[in-house]
């Protein structure tokens, strides 16, 4: 299936011959829950993450589900989000998609300028890119691709 | 959005004229939970009038930006109030998601619940 990403992240997809997994989530987040729980037993299964990178990559997939689910399809139970995600030695990837109309992530302002720190938004997307080593949106702004490189294997 | 059950999210402690607030979540995620534990916080400070509020988030292993907003407004409605909100106990892994968003200098952070409580 055609994916809309970079070409970064096309050629980062070369890696390795991994498949990736797919889920199909109801825009609700007790959905997004589910799936956290379910990742993290994947993770931790596969032996390729520590402990931090795990948290790392929980952390900035809620907020790119909250993301989709919420701003992308307005909660809205009849739209969907779409996730693949792949974990082999040393890498990580995940793309989320949703069905809403998508956004300019460079719209977002800054949340640490002093004039936007008390209000509510552009922390997640902050704390995306600083969690994941890339983080890439589609252009039609509704579907974000993100990989992190694991350093801390366990054998 | 399912209906949930409007149960306790906050364990609450009246230490001298400092109120100590403990999250029963280990998780503090989605907007729903949020929301909840937002309005039980605010409650503190809008019905029970206190004005010293200390969060020990020692339970606490896993927070979203969602969260992080919720203790802005917590912390603007104690300013306007003339009262003061410090957070203590917060594990490594979280406090760095504070200060990424810079928010560990907007906040008066404290190691421990002790020093926390003379800080006031």
């Amino acid at each position: 299936m055609p994916l809309p990403i970079s070409v970064t992240m096309d050629q980062q997809s070369e890696i390795g011959p991994s498949p990736f997994e797919e889920v199909v989530l109801v825009s609700d987040p007790a959905e997004a829950r589910r799936f956290q729980e379910e990742l993290e037993q994947f993770l931790l299964q596969s032996s390729h993450a520590s402990t931090k990178e795990i948290f790392s990559i929980k952390l900035a997939l809620e907020e790119a589900l909250i993301n989709a689910i919420k701003h992308g399809n307005q909660m809205d139970r009849d739209k969907k989000v779409r996730v693949l995600y792949r974990v082999m030695a040393g890498f990580f990837e995940v793309r989320v998609t949703d069905e809403g109309v998508g956004f300019d992530p460079g719209d977002v302002p800054d949340p640490t300028a002093v004039e936007n720190l008390e209000r509510p938004c552009g922390r997640g997307l902050m704390l995306m890119r600083h969690y994941m080593n890339e983080v890439c949106y589609s252009s039609s702004g509704n579907c974000v691709a993100m990989s992190k490189v694991l350093c801390n294997s366990k054998k | 959005m399912s209906a949930q059950p409007k149960r306790r999210r906050l364990e609450v402690e009246q230490i001298g004229d400092v109120t100590v607030v403990n999250f029963i979540d280990r998780k503090i995620l989605d907007e729903q939970n949020i929301q909840i534990i937002g309005e039980q916080l605010f409650s503190l400070v809008d019905e029970d009038a206190c004005r010293k509020l200390l969060l020990n988030f020692g339970n606490v292993e896993f927070l979203s930006s969602a969260a992080l907003g919720k203790l802005i407004t917590l912390n603007k409605k104690l300013q306007t109030a003339k009262g003061r909100l410090i957070l203590c106990n917060i594990d490594p892994q979280i406090h760095e998601v504070f200060e990424i968003t810079k928010l560990d200098k907007f906040f008066n952070i404290q190691k421990e619940e002790q020093t926390a409580l003379q800080a006031f």
